[in-house]
């Protein structure tokens, strides 16, 4: 199997609103998704209850859920359509190291969550390392 | 109810977002480089992608990585859960480095370094917050409570 010759790498801002966009839509579609998650409730605690189809209703019966799954799927597309352009060696830590600060915020302000000083000095320092690796 | 300490089962479930996440990545970006440019103009490109089978095994793998994440999900907060599970980035360094025998740079190690810190970090701390109940829903378990004594 022949491997193609590499593209031509996007622009700056070209790039910057392509990670952009996985980032927002990731960013939104891991929120609601973890809202829906709290709605339902433990789902180890349900499977033990109502058995895995009992769990899989469980989360299929949440709108919530297919709102999340919305979201992640338009973020699955602008990955795709990313990584038709540029190398996985830089949209995947940076798209994963951003999302993990956004998702830190919208955690605090959307799911209300006790995002203490530990769990922001664990954010930061996994986004540098990510950063990091990718270089 | 707050959960401090995980179960093995639940670490078990982390370890699964950790690994299939990236694992799945990496399928997926060798299926697209195998395919030809994708413009805008024909966006149904993407669509055809899916049942290349790079893309697919990808896809597989990020199904396995979905089912573990909502489980997680349930059960620990999403600030909690993402940087918990950064430890994937890790493990594919680390499998890069003794498998295939790539070189890691200073900076990749020191990556590594502080991806691990930022781990037993969180790791340490509680896995969800507690909230409190508000009168409605407290009334409402204490009836539930009185009519199954």
């Amino acid at each position: 199997m022949t491997i193609p010759s590499p593209a031509p790498q996007p622009g700056f801002w070209a790039a910057t609103t392509m990670i952009a966009a996985i980032v927002l839509a990731s960013t939104a579609g891991e929120v609601l998704t973890a809202a829906a998650m709290k709605s339902i409730g433990n789902l180890d605690e349900i499977r033990a209850r109502c058995g895995l189809k009992g769990a899989i209703r469980a989360v299929l019966s949440c709108p919530l859920f297919f709102a999340g799954v919305s979201f992640l799927t338009l973020a699955f597309f602008a990955l795709l359509f990313a990584l038709n352009h540029m190398n996985l060696s830089l949209v995947a830590p940076a798209s994963a190291s951003l999302t993990l600060v956004t998702n830190a915020i919208a955690g605090k302000i959307f799911l209300k969550e006790n995002v203490d000083r530990r769990r922001w000095a664990a954010a930061v320092l996994v986004c540098i390392g990510v950063y990091l690796l990718a270089h | 109810m707050a959960h401090a300490r995980l179960s093995p089962r639940q670490y078990l479930i982390l370890g699964l977002v950790s690994l299939c996440a990236p694992l799945g990545d990496t399928c997926l970006s060798r299926g697209m480089t195998n395919m030809p440019d994708i413009t805008l103009a024909h966006p149904t490109t993407l669509i055809t992608a899916v049942i290349t089978p790079w893309i697919a095994l990808g896809i597989a793998l990020l199904i396995g990585f979905f089912a573990s994440y909502l489980t997680a999900l349930s059960w620990a907060d999403l600030t909690f859960v993402l940087p918990a599970t950064a430890s994937g980035n890790v493990i594919v360094a680390l499998f890069a480095r003794f498998f295939l025998h790539e070189t890691i740079s200073l900076e990749r190690w020191a990556g590594i370094v502080l991806i691990t810190v930022g781990v037993g970090f969180v790791a340490q701390g509680p896995s969800l917050t507690e909230k409190q109940a508000t009168p409605a829903l407290a009334d409402a378990a204490d009836t539930v409570k009185e009519q199954t004594r």
